[in-house]
């Protein structure tokens, strides 16, 4: 038996699903919104650095939890093993209404024009599968803007030299620096870089009836104890209940979308909260699962028309995962530099994104958000003791006089770094779990040790007596900055979707999270995933007729 | 008729059992997985990691209590490592010095320290248990219950924080230590 048929059904209340469920219900379909976590809840973890979604030693904060989720990834010899979500392997994002967006460091950038253009601007890199979006920066530059009025944006309009041209100013002013922010931007000066105030999804005056920031010490990695942070689960998604027209159902857990033999989505299979197995039609489908989540889905679901899982006739569902690598330098100061002023991250450069001599790509740079004790206490210069005496007395010493630049390398696709479905492990509810292998381009510890070279070149500026360089290593990318896995593109044999994120061959399902992805930025990609939700928003919008789904 | 707490049950038990040494270890121990004599160990080995000197060391705020805690929680698959490895801790020790590391000097722990930490410690546990691993586990458990929250029964007094200079909770506005 099936539950009420209604016209969209979302799977994922992240930064993607969250804004396509308010957008198609303010536009009037009815819309039941899936998302396998909870509400989130700040006091079930408060301030808690131990169940933070930042260090996990006791826990993600915001699930999934250890007993019912597991993944399996490759060990690098040809071996797997299966790991929980607390376990920095699973890559885990969020399993919460707003996922990522409420405990993320809420950086808000737009990709620049050359980011979806990157085979025309470098041309092919052998080992990769590198080609330009089928859609560039003006297509999305609209949703963008929309991105930054409805869920909130604070920045300096204008700062950054090499941002691509923009229509609206940001809605609020920008974060003043922070004493760390003050040094690097004299520094930065003086090298000839252009640094400025870094764009954040954070309030940094009231705004849309949510306070502004108090800047205190636990951001990323934490829920907002004022909610100041602007997420999905905080504007777009509580927009979405206010239409009357959605219905947000937590602990789902979407098992299967649902083909028929004509090719078409007819709705999806989820457990509910009380493991109970549904069946929920629907006019069209929206899979907003994360790159990791939603090529499992896809794979998971399997129909006559393809075996091998919706999507995927040409085996590139799942195939191309990204992240980010993140690299550069940590710096001592003779004096104190921390002012216990949060988030912590106030200034950046986009000097090297980039334009690199003899390379391929490159990231923006920005100084660290503030690293709590614990996490603090794993951060040594090279051959440092680490534990003892010498150990604590470095933590005493420098916990407020070291300073972090640092970055994330836009990658290069490669299509042996996967998500597959495992044949043997299964999570609690019998669903088969993803599987992750593959590694890095080596173009990415390339540009990444390049960052890191200037990153600590700034530091040194800046005054650092001592410094050292973070690289990347080669194992698979992914983590919360995880993309890529359903790739949109203009020819069904090399991508997942059309340019409007709806799967080939199946008219009425559509992807809208970082899945799409042809490439990841070297920024921080939620901003880009939410205007990705309102521009596949737009196109279904635009195509629907009353009661289903024209192409 | 009303619930039975677990004290209640322990407590009724003892009552029953009578003199039973057995019995009578498990009601007197404070600790919810370590033995009196394993929580000693782990109470020196955390020590020996955050040493206390002008600032709280692991001792006093307490770090083997949130371990003891984790262990029946977040890191119940350690608790035979921690079994295993404290034998091998004592046995390391007589090997180095003829003694248990109880009985050490701070120095000669710190030895004993060092040779487990290089994995090249001696000892019967050792041969199928990896030293270096089984120190870098209490190495990390000690510095998050030296560094984390409170709340998960380490870090008493604010030790770490109030040694950073960091107010918790965080009142904007307002600073407790300075």
């Amino acid at each position: 038996m099936s539950l009420k048929r209604v016209n969209a059904v979302v799977v994922g209340a992240g930064a993607g699903g969250g804004v396509v469920a308010k957008e198609l219900s303010e536009a009037g379909l009815s819309v039941v919104l899936l998302e396998r976590g909870g509400w989130p809840n700040f006091e079930a973890h408060d301030h808690d650095e131990l169940i933070s979604q930042r260090v996990t030693v006791l826990g993600n904060a915001f699930g999934p939890d250890d007993r019912r989720h597991r993944r399996v990834v490759s060990n690098g010899n040809g071996g797997w093993r299966v790991v929980v979500p607390s376990d920095g392997a699973y890559n885990n994002n969020a399993a919460c209404v707003g996922s990522g967006t409420v405990s993320y460091g809420a950086m808000a950038w737009r990709f620049m024009e050359k980011d979806f253009k990157l085979r025309t601007t470098y041309r092919s890199v052998a080992g990769s599968t590198l080609e330009d979006w089928p859609i560039t920066y003006q297509d999305l530059a609209p949703f963008y803007e929309k991105a930054e009025w409805e869920i909130g944006v604070a920045g300096e309009t204008g700062a950054d030299p090499f941002a691509a041209p923009r229509r609206q100013p940001y809605p609020m002013p920008p974060f003043p620096h922070n004493q760390e922010g003050l040094v690097l931007e004299k520094a930065a000066q003086e090298l000839g870089l252009h640094p400025f105030p870094i764009p954040m999804l954070r309030n940094s005056v009231p705004y849309r009836g949510r306070p502004a920031c108090i800047k205190c010490r636990y951001c990323v990695g934490f829920a907002c104890e004022v909610n100041a942070k602007c997420g999905t689960h905080n504007t777009v998604i509580p927009a979405a209940l206010a239409t009357g027209n959605c219905q947000v159902r937590t602990e789902s857990v979407v098992s299967e979308v649902v083909i028929d033999d004509r090719g078409r989505a007819c709705g999806v299979r989820y457990f509910d909260a009380e493991n109970r197995l549904q069946y929920q039609t629907a006019d069209l489908v929206v899979v907003s699962a994360s790159a990791t989540e939603t090529a499992r889905l896809l794979l998971n679901s399997q129909s006559k028309l393809f075996p091998n899982g919706a999507g995927n006739r040409h085996d590139w569902v799942g195939r191309n995962l990204q992240g980010h690598a993140y690299t550069g330098a940590f710096g001592l100061f003779e004096e104190d530099r921390y002012d216990d002023v949060g988030a912590g991250a106030t200034i950046a450069i986009c000097d090297y994104n980039h334009g690199n001599p003899g390379m391929v790509g490159g990231g923006m740079l920005a100084n660290e958000f503030i690293r709590l004790p614990y996490l603090f206490s794993g951060i040594r210069p090279p051959g440092a003791a680490s534990w003892g005496r010498d150990h604590k007395e470095f933590q005493r010493k420098y916990f407020r006089r070291c300073v972090r630049v640092v970055g994330p390398v836009q990658e290069m696709p490669v299509f042996e770094a996967r998500v597959e479905v495992d044949p043997v492990v299964k999570d609690d509810w019998g669903i088969p779990v993803a599987r992750i292998s593959g590694s890095r381009h080596p173009n990415d510890i390339e540009v990444g040790n390049f960052l890191a070279a200037k990153a600590e070149a700034w530091l040194k500026k800046a005054g650092a007596f001592q410094t050292w360089q973070t690289g990347a290593g080669r194992g698979v990318s992914g983590g919360q900055h995880q993309a890529g896995t359903c790739r949109m593109g203009n020819d069904p044999k090399t991508s997942v979707t059309n340019p409007h994120g709806q799967v080939h061959d199946i008219d009425n399902l559509f992807i809208a999270d970082g899945s799409l992805h042809v490439t990841n930025g070297g920024f921080n990609p939620a901003l880009t995933i939410m205007a990705l939700g309102y521009w596949v928003s737009d196109y279904i919008k635009r195509g629907w007729k009353g009661s289903r789904f024209r192409s | 008729m009303p619930k039975c707490s677990r004290r209640h049950f322990v407590k009724a038990l003892a009552v029953g059992v009578g003199g039973s040494p057995l019995l009578s270890v498990f009601a007197a121990t404070p600790w919810r997985y370590f033995t009196v004599a394993e929580a000693e160990r782990v109470d020196a080995l955390c020590e020996q990691m955050v040493p206390g000197d002008e600032d709280p060391g692991a001792h006093d705020a307490r770090v083997v209590r949130f371990i003891d805690q984790q262990l029946r929680g977040p890191y119940r698959q350690h608790q035979a490592d921690y079994r295993k490895g404290l034998m091998g801790v004592d046995e390391t020790s007589r090997e180095l010095f003829a003694r248990g590391f109880l009985e050490l000097s701070w120095e000669e722990q710190t030895e004993v320290m060092r040779a487990l930490e290089s994995g090249k410690a001696k000892g019967n546990t050792w041969k199928n248990q990896s030293a270096s691993a089984f120190f870098n586990l209490v190495r990390n458990h000690a510095l998050q219950g030296f560094y984390g929250s409170p709340r998960h029964g380490g870090n008493r007094g604010y030790a770490s924080y109030r040694m950073l200079g960091l107010d918790y909770p965080q009142i904007i506005g307002q600073n407790r230590y300075r």
